[in-house]
């Protein structure tokens, strides 16, 4: 259905083509809409590498190519040996290994096009990519490549890697995972032979078997489940010990008490030669109870990764100022309080600092999410992480390390993470209060069976304990909720509070914020206007010819409209004016008003809030361009959803009446509000939550911070400031609003199958205490059962993880 | 007899599966299942063949 005029999306990154914009790539025979330069540019690199197979093979979009300039500067930065020894493995000769982070991948076709790529690099050795963990393990040629080439090679087919040093915790992680698995593979294998042993025993029972036989297999039985007990001790003894000592029941007491009395009643047969062996269930037991746990743990790690490329906003070298004015490159951890640093333009200052000399533009998005840059002169304070745009500036450092604002933010987010949700603890409660009860029957029932018929004692004991295991209760939650988070951060959702998921799903207004949440934040050129003779592609081509080689993300807006053949010279910029330069013999300015000189003339505006630059030459102005903020392709699907899952939509903002009202009655907005402050945001908030709302609040944190933190639930905009991401319970990573209305889903989805855990846990409880107590129930088919139960709750919970095709594209 | 067999089968299973958790074999559960669905001929891998030289 594409015809000239309708607006086409790009064939790499799914993004909308922009109206006048003619990128194409040629692939496979035919030719290809791009929707920007660096898609155009990454397609060409793909097509040209021969790895056009990549367009077959993905299922899902590939990550756009609006190029990101400063990380092609900070390659060359990890080529230093200083930065390089805290990642770099060397090996023999001049081999070395590093890991790499990679971002942007979409799907499996992404992790085969870098793999690919990267091995086709001369001087690489060998490259692995681990498809769930997007590491990609890289060992190289020192003589022959560079590790900033290898990064280089990444962007060129438009994916970002950072070398990476696993942190230590990471490492554990990855040693628990093995120690797990090991566990999992010795119980099963054993118990496998357990079982064989137990199906001749079983028979023997059946047809008679010599005693002689009888004793070899118990006495082989036994040899078989000491492993067994020694692979159960670290998970579930020493946990049951501490417990005890605390006077504690947790979980763990049952199972382990249920594990020893069959093993020492079984030892006691075998020693004896006769009676009840139940190996088989020790066995069976233990191995269906470290199979939950472990696709626990899996389930764990996957959504702990998401956070881990997080934020890689302060570079890894600094320019240092010695007292006599020369510099010295040296890694940003040796910086003290009281250096001085140089940063040149398109670098990331280093650390926390005041700026001693110089003037220039700074990026401050990393943490306030402004794309317009500040102005800081001598005096100012700068944030680690921020991008000076156009003048060098010296900065003296204030802030080293664990002290920078930034990571202050970091922190605040992990310790966020490891609150443990409520009704995970619930459920913790519930299961301690039970336990004792349970550990009170089986006494019970122990004593009774005693008294009756002493040589079912153990056997009824160890039913009645194995069965009420509130194994499943206690998984019911925890399951639910990590397989939920787990795939909500696979969209790209990072929820960064426990209560997040619950909250989510139960609530009952939906608060968005309007600039950088349903716009997107950036400007775009919204209006052309030639002021002169010029046609609107000539002054175009002119600014943006102007614009070229800024850093201002005003610059962005006109990047389309660059010709090759209009190129400017000698453009000077003036922080807080504009830029000026020469073309083809006349001198052009392009930017405000004022130091255009165009003040006097008075054009009308359609938008109090857009930004108007001008163009002039010596004769006086020629063109002015409105820019304005866009609204994002995808908030009035999201608002559609939203409203038709019977939630309420409303719209805050801080700007004018006519924009806010405009942008509601085009969205179907149930209510407005306008100019408020951030006090007046939050007291709104607090007004629906007092009339018994549940408020989710969804926003891009400039002044949002105590508005995010004040709602029920909130969702920070991946794209906003750092300080809203620590406040708000969840974040958007992927630029795509349309993710939020799948997580609504998931989240009510996550709390349904709670619910089903949580009522299948009760129930098997309640139905199987009786028969166990009244000897109805073998240790075996209680092992069977009580584990049967455990999987249907995980399983029922993995169900969440099931990828839902994407609906229209 | 076939009882201490399978006890010594039984120890050399549990021996190699220990190895290749430690080697790690099971890093990655995902990946190979995709690798074989793509083609992997060698597009080149830096090395210039001496046959690839041609006038």
């Amino acid at each position: 259905m594409a015809s000239g005029s309708e607006s086409q999306t790009c064939f790499h990154c799914g993004l909308p083509v922009p109206q006048g914009s003619h990128y194409q790539v040629e692939i496979d025979g035919r030719l290809r809409p791009m929707c920007c330069a660096g898609c155009e540019a990454v397609a060409h690199a793909i097509v040209d590498s021969g790895l056009s197979d990549f367009y077959r093979y993905r299922t899902e979009n590939a990550p756009t190519g609006q190029l990101i300039p400063d990380f092609l500067r900070r390659a060359k930065a990890y080529d230093h040996p200083e930065v390089q020894k805290s990642f770099v493995r060397s090996e023999e000769g001049n081999v070395r290994e590093a890991s790499l982070i990679l971002e942007g991948i979409t799907c499996a076709a992404c992790v085969w096009l870098n793999e690919r790529h990267l091995a086709a690099v001369p001087g690489v050795l060998e490259v692995n990519v681990n498809y769930a963990t997007h590491r990609a393990r890289v060992r190289w040629d020192d003589s022959r490549v560079k590790l900033s080439t290898i990064l280089e090679a990444v962007h060129d087919v438009g994916y970002v890697a950072h070398p990476y040093d696993p942190s230590r915790q990471e490492r554990m992680q990855q040693q628990e995972r093995r120690r797990q698995l090991m566990r999992l593979g010795i119980t099963g294998v054993l118990g496998m032979q357990i079982m064989i042993l137990a199906v001749s025993l079983y028979t023997g029972d059946w047809y008679g078997m010599d005693v002689s036989f009888r004793h070899f297999f118990y006495w082989v039985s036994l040899v078989l489940t000491v492993p067994i007990i020694a692979v159960a001790v670290r998970p579930f003894f020493l946990p049951a010990w501490r417990d005890i000592r605390h006077f504690q029941a947790g979980m763990d007491v049952p199972v382990t008490l249920g594990i020893l009395i069959a093993f020492a009643g079984s030892a006691w047969s075998t020693v004896r030669g006769q009676g009840h062996i139940y190996y088989d269930s020790v066995a069976m037991f233990v191995f269906f109870l470290l199979t939950a746990r472990y696709f626990e743990l899996m389930a764990r790690m996957r959504s702990a990764e998401a956070t881990q490329s997080l934020v890689h906003a302060t570079p890894a070298m600094a320019t240092r100022l010695g007292s006599d004015g020369e510099e010295e490159q040296i890694p940003v951890g040796e910086l003290a309080i009281g250096d001085r640093v140089l940063v040149r333009p398109g670098e990331s200052i280093p650390t926390d600092g005041e700026v001693s000399e110089g003037r220039a533009n700074v990026d401050e998005s990393v943490l306030t999410g402004e794309p317009r840059p500040i102005t800081k002169s001598a005096g100012a304070a700068v944030v680690g992480g921020s991008i000076v745009t156009d003048s060098p500036m010296v900065v003296t450092v204030s802030r080293i390390g664990a002290d920078t604002v930034l990571a202050g933010i970091l922190r605040l987010l992990e310790r966020a993470q490891a609150e443990k949700p409520r009704l995970a603890r619930l459920a913790d409660r519930a299961a301690g209060v039970f336990v004792p009860v349970v550990l009170v029957i089986a006494a019970g029932t122990a004593a009774y069976w005693w008294w009756h018929s002493p040589e079912r004692w153990l056997a009824v004991t160890v039913s009645v304990l194995v069965v009420t295991c509130p194994c499943a209760l206690s998984l019911a939650t925890p399951a639910a909720l990590t397989a939920g988070t787990g795939a909500l951060a696979r969209l790209g959702l990072l929820a960064t509070r426990g209560h997040t998921l619950e909250t989510l799903a139960n609530s009952t207004v939906v608060v968005f914020d309007k600039t950088g949440t349903l716009t997107e934040g950036r400007p775009q050129l919204l209006q052309t206007r030639p002021l002169g003779a010029l046609s609107v592609e000539q002054v175009l081509a002119i600014a943006a010819a102007l614009e070229a080689r800024s850093e201002h993300p005003i610059a962005a807006a006109f990047r389309h409209g660059l010709r090759d053949e209009i190129r400017a010279g000698n453009v000077v910029n003036t922080p807080g004016g504009g830029l000026r330069g020469q073309i083809k013999g006349e001198t052009w300015s392009l930017g405000s008003r004022a130091f255009v000189g165009a003040d006097g003339v008075l054009p009308a505006t359609t938008h109090d809030e857009d930004t108007v630059v001008w163009l002039a030459n010596d004769d006086g102005p020629q063109a002015l361009f409105v820019l304005g903020d866009r609204l994002r392709p995808d908030a009035a699907e999201l608002v559609a959803t939203i409203k038709a899952s019977g939630r309420k939509v409303w719209l805050l903002s801080g700007d004018h009446e006519a924009a806010t009202r405009r942008l509601a009655s085009e969205l179907s907005m149930d209510r407005a509000e306008w100019e408020l402050s951030p006090a007046g945001k939050l007291q709104t908030i607090k007004e629906l939550q007092a009339a018994g709302e549940r408020v989710a609040m969804i926003g891009d944190g400039i002044n949002d911070a105590p508005v995010l933190a004040g709602a029920h639930v909130s969702i920070a905009m991946g794209s906003g400031t750092q300080l809203a991401a620590a406040s708000a319970d969840m974040i958007l990573l992927s630029p795509s609003l349309a993710q939020i209305s799948r997580g609504f889903d998931i989240a009510s989805r996550t709390v349904r199958v709670i619910r089903q855990n949580l009522a299948w846990a009760v129930l098997y409880n309640v139905v199987a205490l009786p028969l166990a107590v009244t000897g109805e129930v073998a240790p075996w088919m209680a092992a069977l059962g009580m584990s049967a139960s455990s999987l249907l709750v995980v399983t029922n919970a993995l169900r969440l993880t099931r990828r839902k095709p994407l609906k229209g594209r | 007899m076939l009882v201490p067999l399978a006890l010594v089968l039984v120890a050399l299973i549990i021996w190699v599966f220990l190895w290749s958790v430690r080697s790690g074999q099971f890093d990655d559960l995902e990946g190979p299942a995709h690798r074989i669905l793509m083609d992997d001929d060698d597009i080149g891998s830096g090395i210039v063949k001496k046959s690839d030289k041609k006038s």
